[in-house]
């Protein structure tokens, strides 16, 4: 293999097979993909063209059924479902569309148990978090619920959850799928922000073209295969 | 951490959680009160006996600590042991069962006034008349009894005519002989009480004794008060092992199926958790934290209500059931409600672990 150096996501060949019942679904048939440390990367594409399965392989949630993927250092496709659990607490971190809080936790509480599960200490927020907090507007309302927070706070909490354990790929899936255009434009202010003053590698799935724009590339997925990419 | 997420866990559906730790609690109240009435009833029986001033109780053959009823010995028998070497007195008394937990028993008023220094009469007097009966102070308030009312044993009517103060042999009283022909044992005792010139020859008598009438049980009263326990009474001890099971398999189906339903309906929570890099051990950790503290909360609230069953009893039945506060076995109850409670987290906490985290984060 090839590798472009310091890509911090490779992939080659990789497909995804999945089995409901009698019917085989194709979701990825043979997606190739580097991606540099520091790059933020807009994904594209119609539903069901296998945006989503990429990032369960990428952040380690389920293996691929072919082809093979390297993820901060780690091959996916051989480390097995400890080596999986191992890359996303220590090296990627997701943002989904629904928030994914855990309700009955206040946004601190959050917080603490992303960084508990990473094996870092959860009770003393360090200075560049607590610089994240403030960045990301929500300093302010750590002791809420998620039930008590809008929506645009809530994925901001959301943000600070996944960036507390400092991993070195964020996966965004849809992040403002749920939130209006002024929530929505906050947020991605955000993730350019922190894609540019941190450094922090990014992927972003999204619907929308504009917000495509904020990412340095846009892949663009049909039928489980990356179509083109346009800068 | 784990706590932090099982405290909010067990907050945020308070109504599971109450009703999950009241159904544990049962298994524990039911074991610390069965517990507590038969230690309550042993040691009321024990102190009953002491009570008595008796050194040597004397009974016939084939009957053990806690089964002597029926009237098995003759009564010439009473003078035979008075002159034996030591013994200054000697009462035997007839028992008599009159259902449930409680019985009748026959004295000869004198002796039994010498040998135990005498009833205290809180009300009446001694009976006089073949059909008055004396009961204690805790029969009485049972049955809301008082001297001069009129109380059905044995399917006839009986006068109470004297209410005396707790603590010496019995509950009930009535003479012996007239009991002796009740029950048709005119002319047997039931048991023989023996008191020494000096407690120390206690032993030397018994030897004395066993020697002479072979095959007679034959205890000093401190032998018989130690025997009084629950491992002598065949039925309590099963009766309480099958109660103890009963607790582990209530307390182990509570928290599986409060569990399972938890696991159910936290599914996308625990895909969150899986997504965030928690591990198996995690995410189980979680699962049987929160079960051991279901299991807790059943034990406290279960020592809690043994409470409230003790008072009842005390207002219900001083006298038959007596429940006896019994700490020690606290701990013992605990475990129970906690070992059930651990073991039906099993099952769940796996399943939570299965679980694929693609579906359980897709799940509504
Ligand atoms: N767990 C699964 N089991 C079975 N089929 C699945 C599963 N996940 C995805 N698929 C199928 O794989 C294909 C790709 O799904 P995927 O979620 O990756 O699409 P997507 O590009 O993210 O779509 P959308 O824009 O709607 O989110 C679809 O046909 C989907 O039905
Ligand atoms: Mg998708």
């Amino acid at each position: 293999m090839n590798k472009p150096p310091d890509s911090i996501i490779q992939a080659r060949g990789l497909r995804k097979v999945y089995n409901t019942g009698k019917v085989q679904v194709e979701a990825l048939r043979g997606v190739d993909l580097d991606v540099p440390r520091g790059e933020f990367i807009s994904i594209v594409g119609p539903s069901g063209s296998g945006k989503s399965t990429l990032f369960h392989i990428v952040g380690g949630l389920t293996p691929p059924t072919a082809g093979e993927v390297i993820v901060a250092g780690r091959n996916v496709s051989t480390v097995g479902e400890r080596g999986r659990t191992e890359l996303r607490s220590s090296s990627v971190s997701f943002v989904f569309q629904k928030f994914n809080l855990l309700p009955n936790l206040t946004a601190r509480d959050n917080i603490r148990t992303a960084l508990y599960i990473s094996g870092k200490e959860p009770d003393q927020f360090d200075p560049e978090l607590l610089s994240l907090l403030d960045l990301l507007g929500i300093a302010g309302r750590l002791d809420h619920k998620p039930s008590e927070m809008s929506g645009g706070e809530q994925q901001r909490v959301a943000i600070a959850r996944a960036l507390a354990t400092r991993p070195a790929i964020l996966l965004a899936d849809e992040p403002t799928g749920n939130l209006d255009s002024r929530n929505s434009l906050a947020v991605l202010n955000i993730l350019k922000d922190l894609n540019e003053r941190l450094g922090q590698t990014i992927l972003m799935i999204t619907h929308n073209t504009e917000a495509a724009a904020f990412g340095h590339r846009t892949l663009h997925m049909r039928d489980g295969r990356i179509a083109e990419t346009s800068h | 951490m784990i706590f932090t997420l099982v405290w909010e866990n067990v907050r945020f559906k308070p109504v599971r959680t109450l009703l999950s730790v009241l159904l544990i609690a049962v298994p524990v109240t039911l074991i610390l009160t069965l517990i507590g009435l038969s230690r309550g009833f042993l040691d009321d029986s024990a102190r009953r006996s002491q009570g008595v001033g008796a050194d040597i109780v004397f009974r016939a053959p084939g009957t053990s600590v806690m089964t002597f009823s029926g009237a098995a010995l003759p009564e010439k028998l009473t003078e035979v042991l008075t002159q034996t070497a030591h013994v200054t007195q000697a009462t035997g008394v007839v028992n008599q069962p009159i259902g449930g937990f409680d019985s009748v028993t026959g004295i000869d008023p004198a002796g039994f006034t010498r040998m135990s220094g005498g009833f205290i009469f809180r009300e009446g007097r001694i009976f006089e008349k073949p059909d008055e009966v004396v009961v204690d102070q805790f029969y009485a308030d049972q049955r809301h009894l008082h001297a001069g009312s009129v109380t059905r044993i044995l399917n006839r009517d009986w006068h109470v005519s004297g209410i005396v103060e707790p603590g010496k042999l019995a509950h009930l009283f009535v003479d012996v002989r007239n009991l002796q022909d009740l029950v048709g044992a005119t002319g047997k005792l039931s048991q023989i009480y023996l008191k020494l010139d000096d407690p120390s020859n206690t032993p030397q008598v018994i030897q004395a004794l066993q020697a002479k009438f072979d095959g007679y049980a034959i205890y000093s009263m401190k032998e018989l008060v130690s025997l009084i326990s629950v491992n002598n009474i065949p039925l309590l001890a099963g009766f309480i092992n099958a109660v103890v099971g009963i607790g582990v398999i209530i307390g182990f189906a509570v928290v599986s199926l409060s569990m399972y339903m938890a696991v159910l309906q936290r599914t996308r929570e625990i895909g969150i958790l899986k997504s965030l890099g928690a591990t198996n051990g995690f995410v189980m950790g979680i699962i049987v934290s929160e079960a051991a503290a279901l299991g807790f909360g059943g034990t406290i609230a279960g020592i809690l209500l043994s409470f409230v069953t003790r008072w009842a009893m005390l207002h219900i039945a001083p006298a038959s059931l007596p429940q006896a506060v019994v700490p020690s076995w606290w701990p013992i109850a605990g475990l129970i409600a906690m070992g059930g409670a651990l073991l039906g987290s099993v099952y769940p906490g796996l399943m939570a672990v299965r679980q694929d985290p693609i579906e359980a984060l897709a799940y509504e």
